[in-house]
């Protein structure tokens, strides 16, 4: 079992020649019955176990992961959160997500790096104005900061965007929600990951579903490639595979899967303390702690399971990200690879039950999973403690596709997800 | 850079087309069931291996043309015209 981590674990550590450290969590081996099963060991399916021991005292739990934890898409995103979002619900939503984050590090005794550096998006046109003063509007609207910036705002606040009269991507102005910002990815899965272990949780890695058991029109576990595993509740956590997952349960989703792509480039001295977000061209960036400029890209519009970017979209950011900041054209690129997201419609999530009794989902966050890890696992614990959606969570079912009763994000505030 | 073949058009690549989504879709009758009706518009198979989808040479001549294509692999099984059955069974 793991200590608390403090400044004074660190000093014993650093007297004792660090000999000292145990593993932050327990690998796992399958039992053969658990109250409640979680497929998918991210973010979100880490965070759903943590909240289901913390929130409802539930810890005869499972998360399995067929491969490691956090190597799905929370190891390969863009670290930004934030909770710029238009309709009320989700609104409620991302914020509460936001404000979960803003305590994390205490709450896991985990430092997950949370950087609130503010997020700047970007108006190229004085369409981009308009539809931006409706987004800021509709945010302090639903009680979330938000700041209108002129164009001698944006240049104040971002260095080295090319502001010159013969810009190819002229900055006319945009706005800023200042509690936006960045968190270390892998810390967000490894802090969830230890804090649920602790409490009891079990996390089962290489370990692949391979088909559900049903007793009585019910979930009654899961088939897995290390065996059966049985369970009265099974939740599914698994974003861009949740398709692949669906269909072995009997079922269809509105989900399509898409590969998202980022890039790193070579690390370089602090030259970027902001997120800027250029929604016009799909391109946004941000300076890691290490110094590397992490670069988001738009998705690859054909569906894939390939977790790797197309060249064509590739080529279209670096050349958006340039025109942008001329300066970074010399950086070399270190890596790039893509995670597989599933894309929804109306690019709001889905949390709660499925067509199969004792069986809940949390998928459809497309592009912007990450933000929503805390929301999503908190929300997720409470349909499988209770049976029943959480408040928050009520406006996202799956029902809503056959009501018609969309949240449609992708159209109110041009997300891509 | 992936590339597809235009059936009028030739070998092109992938930023000259735009992926319209899975093909073979069947509009149910306008008095369907609210449930039927969301399936047809919303529900999809998605599967992870062979797809059936249409794409449109945008940059091109502007035709619609289906596709079986692997969605892990991104390989290219058949290109056949919109108004042709999906070809026979292909490896999963």
């Amino acid at each position: 079992m793991s200590w608390n981590y403090s400044a004074l674990s660190l000093l014993r550590g650093a007297l004792s020649g660090h000999r000292h450290w145990s593993p932050a969590w327990r690998d796992a081996s399958p039992k053969p019955r658990y109250d409640v099963l979680i497929v998918g060991g991210g973010g979100h399916g880490l965070a759903s176990a943590y909240y289901l021991a913390k929130n409802h005292r539930i810890t005869n739990v499972a998360v399995i992961e067929r491969g490691w934890i956090g190597g799905g898409n929370t190891g390969r995103n863009t670290t930004i959160v934030r909770s710029n979002y238009l309709y009320p619900e989700s609104a409620r939503l991302y914020d509460f997500s936001l404000r979960l984050y803003e305590g994390l590090a205490q709450e896991l005794n985990f430092n997950i790096m949370l950087s609130q550096r503010g997020l700047v998006l970007l108006a190229h046109s004085r369409h981009d104005l308009d539809a931006m003063s409706r987004w800021a509007n509709a945010m302090r609207m639903n009680g979330i900061e938000a700041e209108l910036l002129s164009r001698d705002e944006v240049a104040a606040r971002v260095a080295g965007l090319d502001l010159s009269p013969h810009a190819r991507l002229p900055v006319l102005g945009g706005f800023a929600q200042r509690r936006g910002g960045t968190a270390r990815h892998d810390a967000v899965a490894w802090g969830y990951a230890r804090a649920a272990s602790r409490l009891g949780v079990d996390i089962i890695q290489n370990c692949e579903v391979t088909g559900f058991l049903e007793e009585g029109g019910r979930v009654a576990g899961v088939s897995t490639s290390r065996g059966s595993i049985r369970a009265e509740r099974v939740g599914i956590a698994a974003a861009g595979h949740s398709s692949v997952l669906a269909k072995l349960a009997g079922f269809r989703l509105p989900v399509t899967s898409y590969a998202l792509q980022a890039l790193v480039s070579e690390p370089v001295k602090p030259v970027l303390d902001t997120v800027v977000l250029s929604p016009g061209t799909g391109a946004y960036l941000s300076q890691s702690d290490k110094g590397e400029l992490v670069i988001g890209a738009a998705l690859d519009l054909f569906p894939s399971y390939a977790q790797r970017g197309s060249f064509a979209v590739e080529q279209a950011i670096i050349a958006a990200t340039l025109e942008l900041f001329p300066a970074y054209s010399r950086l070399a690129l270190l890596r790039q690879w893509a995670g597989i997201v599933d894309v929804v419609h109306d690019s709001s999530p889905i949390i709660g039950a499925t067509p199969i009794p004792g069986l809940f989902i949390n998928c459809g966050w497309g592009t912007g999973g990450f933000k929503a890890i805390p929301v999503g696992g908190w929300t997720l614990a409470h349909a499988l403690a209770t049976g029943r959606s959480h408040p928050l969570a009520e406006p996202f079912q799956l029902e809503r596709f056959i009501s018609g009763r969309l949240i449609d994000e992708a159209a109110a505030s041009g997300i891509a997800h | 850079m992936m590339q597809l073949r235009c059936p009028w058009c030739g070998v092109r690549d992938e930023n000259e087309f735009v992926c319209g989504g899975a093909s073979h879709i069947v509009r149910p009758p306008l008095d369907a069931s609210d449930v039927a009706w969301g399936e047809y518009l919303f529900f999809r198979d998605n599967p992870k291996g062979v797809h059936h989808e249409r794409w449109r040479h945008g940059y091109g001549c502007g035709q619609w043309f289906n596709v079986a294509r692997h969605t892990v692999t991104h390989e290219i099984l058949s290109v056949y015209a919109m108004t042709e059955a999906p070809p026979a069974e292909m490896p999963p």
